[in-house]
């Protein structure tokens, strides 16, 4: 073995590539994801779900399934109502640009009424086997009266209303910018790039589907749920405080492993109500493992933005200026943290990496029958990278300028930066992360290789992507004042054992991250002992206090930075459980590597032995001392953090074909520190490889009747093995002034970039910008025959 | 219900089975071998990828009682108990090939019935293609590309996972 690999291997602390704490019970199938707990006496619950987009349900009728064998209950949405339990909520205010609040309509966890989308629960069967529950599902008959589907979003406004409480479904139409400026601008520009831009509707399709396990003790009256979520103290909180299912402090919900998320286990979901409620009834556990298929028609969507974009240059290329006007489709109901993701979470974002003196966005929110959109993986910030980065390649092209100097030109370069959407900037070198990738993916040698293309008759194409993302969501202060009904800090608690080990309790959740391995990293590092002594602890609300889980890249900046405040604390404690050990003042006592020293003397004390004493309490008394070493803290971060970077894509064509060949990669992000390189390029490697998915094969498609066509791993384009090169991925470095460790935050970063990168990659080689996103073989032929006939005709 | 047979990580099962049972079930509730796990219902994931008599099979869509007298492995066989790992395990935790976790056990149970197949030196082409019938949602395939690379030359010398 080589020394590199040996100091690789021995490095556990900030920077180094620790191989992953976790990672031996998932390569032994010895994980513990929901479905793999097996509660005694437990069942299992099926859910009837509307087949119609849209539909009166007339009556639900349950007799004959419930004189089915092996049938312990059947329920429709009616006993909800008169068990009072309440709605799912949104809980994210938006007010309208009149100032009237978003149109929020009830949202039962089983329809009654009316059915909204394909998938819409109208009725759940539990019994005492999965084939029992489905033979008796089959005989639930539900009468429904068949109702006109809104299925698109850029004609949702002008068709009947789903909800009364929406006319025109619209949810609201809100604003951000200064539209006078914007229009100035437009009217004194020497130049205006237009793009209509449809950003695709996408499944996320974590490869775990999810479960829950509903689990009421009839002694106690306490609820236990086991989801497969990425925030289970918020789960509790609503479904204790909005949905009124039990008080808080008599629900516990354990959320185990999980096999990723991407936003779509962020939610509070009806079968997570459900579940619940149903277990009291019948007096055992219940549990519902989710389908793929049916995963399609009950996981939250994402994206599926309609756009009209202007961007005004001046006459030297400088950006004066960009109009924003969007349709975002939110689905049938508002899901948890909808409505926040087409607003801030999106135009904030608008100003990319560049100084763009005024902006002004407009977003209308639509009710369609369709399944609720809510955030995935980069949540809002792909959205609006795709709008910039889009206009700004093109602008480049309309106006004959390199891509590349164009953002140079344009590129903010002195920090902090307050742009014209409420972001401050902090820190940042766009033009690093622009040469690295340029010379990573050897854009000068582009020339040569296209020439080499065309000569097997194959067209290639390069395109940029220079996004940029706010991460560490965020101050609650912040959000609060933004329509939050939530705070947004984290919460740590550092235990240490009277032999030295550590636990740490956070309130982030891991699923995929590797917050096993890098929270103990740090933990390593700052007490100075091993990493096999610390364990992470995180996903069961009886022993994290509070938390807000994991999502929108915040485990690091926030999570750590959590975690660090606790250390600070223990390491305050310790001393002074030292000082009275070694008999000196508190002052003089030192803390490295894991031992105490006296200043200026060699008396000293390990870690072992100042944790040892401060449990036997031998050395102080209770007047001068509190035994004892666990402390806690909670982080509110103070501004945003911002990644950013540059992602390059050249793409082979077969013009005969339409098939898109990436022929490289190259990424180049700005994370601020780093405390696990391997990690952290592999977050890289999944967010590029969802991004690709959406720029080219995934599409998530509604018919007229509401019908979801693309509604199965059959149809729906997964990204595969096969479709990806090898990636190049490299990072520059600034570190963000605003948290301790200063983390940016890496988990969104690839799937925000990578997009426009692609789109830019393929209609540079295809000469034409009319193209949609997903960029399919037979819509790339397309786009390249009509824009051979649109030559034609013009010559 | 009628009886089923087979030799599950080296050790004999029979149970009687609802005669619609998949292997993945009997695998997961019967045996508790819950390793094996269950990504989609169109037989595309390969989560439930396991060895039956040696082949690769998907394990949803596969009934338990067709594996009569069959021997069967799962990623729980994979690596003698207390033994040590399986290379192919050790090699996607050395190369990070895995995330969640999810997709692991078949990615795991694949990439050795590749080795089985194609032999120790695999390219990444080959490694690609062959990965046709696994999904991961987390890495890109980026990592386990590198991993049964790796993992594939590891094997070199080891008898085949039976």
């Amino acid at each position: 073995m080589s020394s590199k690999a040996a100091s690789v291997e021995t490095a556990t602390g900030i920077g180094a590539s620790v191989r992953r704490k976790e990672d031996f019970r998932f390569i032994t199938g010895k994980g513990q994801y929901t479905d793999d707990i097996s509660r005694p006496g437990e069942t299992r619950a099926l859910f009837v779900r509307s087949p119609h987009a849209h539909a009166r349900i007339k009556k639900v009728d349950v007799d004959a399934a419930s004189k089915m064998p092996g049938v312990l209950a059947v329920l429709a949405g009616a006993e909800l109502a008169t068990d009072k339990i309440g709605n799912l909520i949104c809980g994210w205010m938006i007010h309208s640009k009149d100032g009237s609040p978003m149109k929020m309509s009830a949202h039962p966890a089983i329809a009654s009424g009316k059915a909204c989308y394909v998938g819409d629960p109208v009725a759940v069967v539990v019994a005492e086997t999965m084939a029992a529950a489905r033979d008796a599902a089959e005989k639930v008959q539900v009468d429904y009266e068949v109702l006109p589907a809104v299925t698109d979003p850029a004609k949702a406004q002008s068709q009947p209303a789903i909800h009364e409480v929406a006319p025109k479904n619209t949810i609201y139409q809100w604003h951000l910018g200064d539209a006078k400026a914007v229009d100035a601008a437009m009217k004194s520009a020497k130049h205006v790039t237009r793009l209509d831009i449809v950003n695709n509707r996408l499944v996320p399709n974590a490869m775990e589907p999810r479960v829950a396990i509903g689990d009421y003790d009839t002694g106690t009256q306490n609820f236990t749920l086991w989801n497969t979520s990425q925030n289970p103290h918020v789960a509790r909180l609503v479904i204790a405080a909005f949905v009124g299912m039990a008080p808080e402090h008599k629900l516990r919900v354990i959320a185990p492993d999980v096999g990723g998320g991407f936003g779509s286990k962020i939610f509070i979901y009806p079968e997570e109500v459900v579940c619940l409620w149903a277990s009291k009834k019948i007096g055992r556990p219940v549990k519902w493992t989710c389908d793929r298929s049916e995963a399609f028609l009950a996981d939250a969507h994402g994206r599926d933005h309609v756009t009209h974009a202007e961007m005004a240059f001046g006459d030297d290329g400088k950006i004066t200026g960009l109009k924003v006007k969007t349709i975002a489709n939110l689905g049938a109901y508002m899901s948890t943290f909808s409505s926040s993701v087409p607003t801030y979470l999106y135009a904030t974002l608008l100003s990319g990496q560049y100084d763009i003196p005024a902006i002004y966005c407009e977003v209308d929110a639509v009710y369609t029958n369709t399944v609720p959109v809510d955030a995935y993986r980069g949540a809002g910030r792909p959205e609006a990278t795709f709008v910039v980065e889009r206009l700004v390649e093109v602008g480049a092209r309309e106006l004959g300028i390199d891509p590349g100097d164009l953002r140079k030109k344009n590129f903010i370069k002195s920090f902090p930066h307050q742009t014209p959407v409420i972001m401050a900037y902090d820190a940042g070198d766009y033009l690093a992360s622009l040469k690295k990738a340029m010379e990573i993916a050897d854009v000068k040698g582009f020339g040569k290789r296209k020439r080499d293309s065309a000569r097997l008759g194959k067209l290639r194409g390069i395109g940029y992507s220079t996004y940029i993302e706010a991460c560490g969501i965020a101050p609650s202060q912040a959000v609060g004042s933004l329509g939050a009904g939530v705070g947004l800090w984290e919460s740590a608690e550092v235990r240490v054992n009277p032999t030295g080990s550590v636990e740490v309790l956070t309130g982030c959740h891991s699923h995929g991250q590797g917050h096993e391995t890098t929270f103990a990293q740090l933990v390593s590092e700052r007490l100075g002992i091993p990493i096999d002594t610390v364990s992470i602890v995180h996903g069961d609300t009886d022993k994290v206090q509070f938390g807000m889980g994991t999502y929108g890249s915040r485990s690091g900046a926030v999570g750590m930075s959590a975690i660090v405040k606790a250390l600070d604390k223990v390491e305050a404690k310790a001393k002074k459980v030292a000082a009275f050990m070694l008999e000196a003042s508190e002052g003089d006592i030192e803390f490295k590597d894991g031992k105490f020293t006296v200043a200026g003397t060699d008396k000293s004390a390990a870690w072992g032995e100042v944790t040892l004493n401060a449990y036997v309490a031998h050395k102080f008394t209770g007047a001068q001392l509190e035994p004892g070493l666990k402390e806690g803290a909670f982080y509110d971060p103070t501004n945003f953090t911002f990644p950013a970077g540059c992602h390059i894509c050249e793409v082979e064509i077969d013009p005969d074909t339409g098939h898109v060949d990436i022929a490289g990669w190259a990424a180049v992000d700005d994370f601020g520190t780093i405390i696990n390189p391997m990690i952290v390029e592999g977050q890289v490697h999944g967010g590029v490889a969802q991004g690709v998915g959406q720029a080219m094969i995934e599409n998530a498609i509604y018919d007229k009747e509401g019908q979801l066509v693309s509604g199965s791993f059959m149809d729906y384009a997964m990204p595969r093995a096969e479709n990806f090169p090898t990636l190049k991925v490299g990072t520059t470095t600034t570190k963000c002034p605003s948290n301790p460790l200063g983390i940016k935050g890496c988990g969104e970063a690839g799937a925000i970039a990578a997009p426009a990168a692609v789109i830019n990659a393929i209609t540079d080689a295809i000469g034409t910008e009319d193209l949609a996103m997903p960029a399919t073989a037979p819509a790339v032929w397309a786009a390249i025959r009509r824009a051979a006939k649109i030559q034609h005709a013009a010559e | 219900m009628p009886s089923v047979s087979m030799t599950v990580n080296g050790k004999a099962v029979t149970a009687d089975v609802d005669s619609r049972t998949l292997l993945v079930q009997f695998l997961r509730e019967h045996l508790r071998l819950t390793g094996t796990h269950v990504g989609c219902d169109t037989s595309q994931c390969g989560a439930c990828l396991i060895h039956l008599n040696g082949i690769a099979v998907k394990s949803c869509t596969t009934l338990a009682l067709q594996c009569e007298g069959a021997t069967v492995l799962t990623i729980e066989g994979l690596a003698a108990p207390d033994g040590p790992l399986h290379p192919m395990q050790e090699a996607f935790r050395e190369n990070h090939g895995l995330q969640c976790g999810f997709c692991t056990p078949g990615m795991v149970m694949s990439a050795v019935d590749m080795v089985n197949r194609k032999g120790n030196e695999l390219d990444e082409h080959t490694i690609r293609q062959e990965l046709d019938g696994n999904l991961c949602r987390c890495t890109g395939y980026h990592n386990i590309v590198k991993a049964i690379a790796a993992g594939a030359k590891a094997m070199k010398g080891s008898s085949p996972a039976a």
